[in-house]
């Protein structure tokens, strides 16, 4: 729950612990609930049901009804408007989250199994690096891209988000790393395996779960993050985030295609939280979020 | 293994070496101790190199451009000392800026701090179909604040009563017509509306951290005081809450720093208007539209001394007591 938890604090009740308070309570807790699920809900309510109506519908009497005729259209011209965007932000997405993973578990294993004098404060000042307000560094690193090339393309992207990221992606594979009893390397290095040796035959076969988080935190942030790409992308290569914050902001463009292609920007990320969302929340309690 | 290689530990407590009778002289054996944790440095070393070029290194970058006199993109830049910084407390734009951040902050870490805090604590002794329920309140983290601010537009859309859409014409709906407000086209208060839908992204992620600080407490403590005669609601009140300061700690400091950077909310919900306008949102009007890379790096290390004012103590004091365990 700190930034250096160990391991993340479990959710799961107590065992024994007395369902408290007998059973009123009980259904009056339940009810709050309830009306929290719904109030938590409303938002994608209004997305899917606005992105289903035809524009004649767009009427402000049945702004929160269901449409009369369900239709495609707005689907049809989000796709349309958003296709390329979609792609650059798998193009941006999945390499840099995979190698993000890779840094992050060298680095992890380092930082906690191979420490050099001094590791502590090198490991302090990688973790400051993951709360700055990323401001601080944009415009120099714009001139820097702007050098070398880098500038309005996806590998410049990629890059930064893989430098800016290595903080949260050693903190996690480090705190990970530190419940691989010790024991278990030393034996490997009694039979004269070095460290990448250790590394490939102890340590990454039992990294699965910390990759799983790391390559679901990464590819999450990477997906939605707007600043970077606003910053470093030109129209070629704009993500989704950005293309979707063009379609809205133009006042010309439908309420439903508005909302069709929030819902598509958003699916992919909703799919990894719904299907891998065990690993999303270790993510979450492990590392503090970057904003 | 050479009795003089240090033990592989976490801790960087080395474990004493066994004194080597006879052993190799004490040069040989420092090469060794060297060579036992070079390969660690050098695996390590891009990313060292990365993190100091692309953090420290830009932060200096920007620190010295903000020093300068490049108001321009091509005028020339001079050392002006804190000129950028002190001039920019003179504008009612930068101001207004300040005041809007500050009262985002208050609402939004406030919000979802107490938010989360009441579903963590609904849900602390279990609930049938808990988890559907921790999933529903946590979904919209995985939602860029792009497609928030989108679809939160359209629910605090501010048109008059026989246009109203959202919020306000639901109210009309519900008879609550009351309710109905011009949310963040406010001048003075349409901050606060503003951290409505981030106080809506970020609860689900409290309720997760509460929830876990509410059952890391030991049953055997909560059983004690009941012992002792207290009420449900006592057990909360004197045993469960107060083991709660560090992770209200850490979810204050999360919360707080995300506020202060805020960017891509109300760069979706309101594009540039001044009626909204943050530090960040000026910084980047500042490089794109002003073109005065000066003005821009001096608001952007305003934003680093706010973040890190925050951010330093929390670091120290979490490594410290990382190394005390």
């Amino acid at each position: 729950m700190t930034v250096l938890a160990r391991r993340p604090p479990s959710l799961r009740p107590g065992v024994g612990r007395r369902p408290g308070g007998g059973r009123r309570v009980g259904a009056v807790r339940f009810v709050l609930l309830l009306g929290f699920v719904v109030l938590f809900l409303i938002p994608l309510y209004v997305l899917l049901a606005t992105s289903f109506k035809p524009l004649e519908e767009a009427d402000p009497s049945r702004a929160w009804s269901l449409p009369r005729t369900w239709t495609l259209e707005g689907w049809r011209a989000a796709l349309d408007a958003l296709a390329p965007a979609l792609w650059n932000s798998v193009k941006l997405a999945v390499p840099g989250a995979a190698i993000s993973a890779v840094l992050g578990s060298l680095n992890g294993y380092v930082l906690s199994k191979w420490r050099f004098p001094y590791a502590d404060a090198v490991f302090a000042a990688f973790l400051f690096g993951m709360f700055i307000p990323y401001q601080a560094v944009m415009i120099p690193l714009v001139q820097l891209m702007t050098k070398t090339h880098l500038i309005g393309g996806i590998p410049g992207l990629v890059l930064a988000h893989v430098v800016y990221g290595i903080p949260i992606c050693t903190l996690i594979f480090r705190n990970y790393y530190a419940t691989i009893p010790d024991e278990l390397l030393e034996a490997a290095r009694v039979d004269g395996a070095g460290m990448l040796r250790t590394y490939a035959s102890v340590v990454l076969p039992n990294s699965g779960p910390a990759f799983a988080v790391v390559l679901i935190w990464q590819f999450t942030s990477m997906w939605n993050d707007f600043l970077f790409a606003v910053f470093l992308t030109g129209p070629a290569s704009w993500p989704a985030t950005v293309q979707l914050n063009n379609i809205a902001g133009s006042m010309v463009v439908p309420y439903g295609q508005q909302m069709a292609a929030a819902i598509l920007a958003s699916l992919p990320t909703l799919l990894v939280y719904v299907l891998l969302g065990r690993f999303f929340m270790r993510g979450l309690m492990a590392g503090a979020l970057k904003g | 293994m050479p009795a003089s290689e240090p033990a592989l530990t976490t801790g960087g407590r080395r474990r004493p070496a066994p004194a080597a009778p006879a052993g190799p002289p004490r040069r040989r054996r420092r090469r060794r101790r060297v060579r036992a944790w070079l390969p660690g440095l050098v695996l390590l070393t891009p990313s060292i190199v990365a993190i100091g070029v692309f953090v420290y290194g830009l932060i200096g970058w920007n620190l010295r451009l903000a020093l300068s006199s490049k108001t321009t993109d091509i005028s020339p830049a001079h050392f002006v000392g804190l000129r950028n910084f002190t001039r920019l407390w003179g504008e009612e734009r930068w101001n207004l800026a300040v005041r809007h951040a500050v009262l985002f902050t208050v609402v939004f870490v406030g919000g979802a701090l107490l938010l989360g805090w009441l579903l963590a604590l609904l849900l602390d002794k279990g609930m049938r179909a808990e988890a559907g329920f921790r999933a529903v309140y946590l979904f919209p983290m995985a939602i860029s604040f792009i497609a928030t601010g989108i679809v939160w537009r359209w629910l605090m859309n501010p048109a008059p009563p026989e246009r109203a859409v959202g919020l306000n014409a639901l109210f009309q709906r519900l008879g609550l017509g009351f309710l109905a407000n011009d949310w963040w086209q406010n001048d003075r208060w349409g901050m606060a509306a503003m951290a409505v839908p981030a106080v809506w992204q970020m609860a689900g992620y409290v309720m997760a951290l509460f929830l876990a600080g509410f059952r890391s407490v030991p049953e055997d403590l909560r059983e004690a005081a009941r012992v002792d005669g207290c009420s449900e609601w006592q057990v909360y009140r004197y045993v469960v809450f107060p083991q709660l300061r560090p992770v209200t700690l850490a979810a204050l400091i999360i919360l707080g720093h995300i506020s202060l950077k805020v960017f891509d909310l109300v760069v979706a919900m309101s594009g540039k208007q001044i009626i909204t306008d943050v530090p960040a949102v000026y910084m980047w009007q500042m490089v794109f539209d002003a073109h005065n890379p000066a003005k821009g790096a001096a608001i952007a290390t305003y934003m680093l001394l706010a973040v890190a004012v925050l951010i330093l103590p929390y670091l120290i004091w979490t490594l410290r007591s990382e190394r005390r365990s």
